[in-house]
């Protein structure tokens, strides 16, 4: 792991948790790092070879089957000019940003109303978690249909309200949107049950109070629910950014029947080919093994990037993360 | 946060405000905006139980079919002909179970110092925990499946269980809740009563974390539940496999994918799923109010 040092940063910049035992030496804190271990050992155990086999073969050329030829960095610098690779993380970075704000908003606004005394709250929050688990077949076949041209519940929205078709999943915007659509839809509830478990730490007191001075529930969102959940923003934001950049499922289910060459491909030009998509199609259409793990560490760089930026982002305003 | 100290402890767990004036056209309001997130995220899952009930052909013909057909039983009869359903559904518990039980003591036991202890290197096994999560989880597969099958777990539910028994996730998410839900006066007073550190991680930071269990436990079973990729790889006797690898050996059997009976199968999974989310959701908002110091 000679990359960790690189996000060392950003939990640095929690200088809270009171000091228990302060000034003792490293082994009278035994029983601090006893329980933290089992992380560190189960990687040691079973993560650790993975990861420096795949570092290895990152330098080699290797087609799975023959024998590996060193190829010192020219993985690494293929891979800097191979522009199929900058335009899978351009496909990325939008069809998250597609899914990724909207779903937190909605969720966020969805937890705040679960939160507040409605009734039935319960058959709400059954319902909102159910596309989580819908079967990963039956949403690509409904959302295939939603964004079919012809048929397509979309397109029929679109004429309703007067506009033109717009053929979703043959056009490198339609097929993002359509991706980004399919991901906000799954992953919202998913969200709004993390909020509204963070919502359970504020106390009801707080709200009472803010209540009595006059806080209308904007008000009171942005003075109140928000600061206290920032802890709990960060979390859903270090988690959208490190799974949302390595989406795979959501393009590939959507995009494999109208994918022409391979299962992989992402659609039409290659429009929602992700990063890890493309790493599919090089390790495994490809058997390019060795310019495959390049790209893994490729996307490792990028995640790890971004989360920075993210934690940067979020915690900048309170030094309490 | 010192505000909320010296505040009674009696408190009712997220429920900001008493009716007031103008609650009423407010609270239809928000009925109705419930009501169509509740439209959007249900219609797909009505959509395919309907599937369930019709044959492969019924299900790609145009309209689509909304409506139940009369194929269900005949599909359930097929799943249970191609696949051993209940004995695929008492691995995929065993796994499930076993992983979810591990996953919350060890998670959380590690988040509990992560979030509220000072010690050598804490920032940079942290940093190292938060990168090793961020390694794209697709290298892993291969040279995983060689480690296993030297200390000869594969074809065994350990396979699935042990590798699976702490995450960076959980580690990561019980850290952010604990850092707002565990106030510091609470240890601090723990401990002037004499509290070590592991009675202090049960007796006064689990009761107050319990939403964020939860939450966790709801996910980790699910995620096992769910996962596909691994013990495909993993479980090497194809009569001896979780319910998902059971399910995916119905895909292409007799030459053609049998929709309908794809559908009912992924169906019938769920249903462990779905109770085990209406019983721990109800942990999320629970009543906090006893034994918890606020």
């Amino acid at each position: 792991m000679a990359t960790a040092p690189t996000v060392d940063k950003p939990p640095a910049v929690a200088p809270e948790a009171p000091a228990v035992h302060p000034k003792k030496g490293v082994l009278s804190h035994w029983r601090l790092y006893l329980a933290i271990s089992p992380f560190y050992l189960l990687f040691l155990s079973f993560g650790l070879i993975p990861v420096g086999f795949s570092l290895y073969l990152s330098f080699h050329r290797w087609d799975g089957l023959g024998s590996m030829e060193f190829a010192g960095l020219s993985q690494y610098q293929y891979l800097l000019s191979d522009t199929e690779f900058w335009g899978s993380i351009g496909n990325t970075i939008v069809i998250w940003a597609l899914a990724t704000f909207p779903m937190i908003a909605l969720a966020m606004v969805t937890a705040v109303m679960l939160n507040s005394a409605v009734r039935f709250k319960n058959v709400y929050r059954f319902a909102y978690f159910l596309p989580n688990v819908t079967s990963v077949v039956a949403v690509a076949i409904i959302f295939g249909s939603v964004f079919s041209t012809n048929f397509g519940l979309a397109n029929a929205l679109l004429q309703a309200i007067g506009l033109d078709q717009v053929a979703w999943l043959n056009t490198p915007w339609g097929i993002k949107v359509a991706i980004g659509t399919l991901m906000t839809w799954q992953w919202t509830g998913y969200n709004a049950i993390i909020f509204l478990a963070g919502l359970q730490t504020i106390p009801g007191e707080l709200y009472e109070a803010a209540r009595m001075d006059g806080a209308g529930p904007v008000q009171t969102f942005f003075r109140i629910t928000l600061p206290l959940m920032r802890p709990v923003l960060l979390f859903v934001m270090v988690i959208s950014t490190v799974t949302g950049l390595q989406s795979f499922t959501e393009p590939q289910v959507l995009l494999q029947t109208t994918a022409n060459d391979s299962t992989f491909s992402g659609g039409p030009d290659h429009a929602g080919r992700t990063m890890v998509l493309y790493f599919f199609q090089q390790t495994f259409d490809n058997n390019d093994f060795g310019y495959g793990a390049a790209v893994a560490w490729g996307i490792f760089l990028v995640v790890v990037l971004f989360s920075i930026i993210n934690w940067r982002l979020v915690q900048r305003r309170d030094e309490e993360q | 946060m010192a505000t909320i100290q010296g505040v009674k402890p009696s408190r009712r767990p997220g429920k900001p405000a008493k009716p007031i004036k103008g609650t009423r056209g407010r609270g239809i309001a928000l009925h109705a905006v419930l009501v169509i997130g509740l439209l959007l995220s249900t219609f797909p899952f009505y959509w395919a139980v309907m599937m369930s009930t019709h044959s492969s052909t019924e299900i790609f013909s145009y309209p689509p079919k909304l409506l139940p057909g009369s194929h269900f039983l005949e599909n359930v009869r097929s799943l249970f002909d191609n696949i051993d359903f209940f004995g695929s559904m008492v691995n995929s518990l065993i796994v499930a179970v076993s992983v979810t039980v591990l996953v919350l003591f060890f998670d959380s036991l590690a988040a509990f110092v992560f979030a509220k202890f000072e010690f050598p290197g804490r920032r940079t096994l942290f940093a190292l925990m938060m990168a090793i999560f961020m390694v794209p989880a697709q290298l892993s597969a291969i040279p995983q499946f060689v480690i296993m099958a030297r200390i000869g777990w594969i074809g065994t539910m350990t396979a699935l269980v042990v590798p699976a028994a702490a995450n960076a996730f959980g580690i990561f998410w019980m850290r952010q809740y604990m850092k707002g839900a565990i106030h510091d006066e609470l240890l601090d007073a723990s401990k002037l009563d004499g509290a070590g550190f592991l009675r202090q991680y049960w007796h006064v930071a689990l009761p107050v974390v319990r939403p964020g269990l939860a939450f966790l436990g709801i996910f980790t079973f699910m995620g096992q539940w769910n996962d596909y990729a691994w013990p495909l790889i993993a479980l090497t006797n194809p009569d001896n496999v979780t319910l998902q690898v059971a399910l995916s050996q119905l895909n292409g059997v007799h030459g053609t994918t049998d929709y309908g009976m794809v559908m009912t199968g992924a169906l019938l999974a769920l249903i462990p799923l779905l109770i085990v989310f209406a019983v721990g959701a109800r942990q999320i908002i629970a009543d906090l109010g006893k034994g918890a110091i606020r």
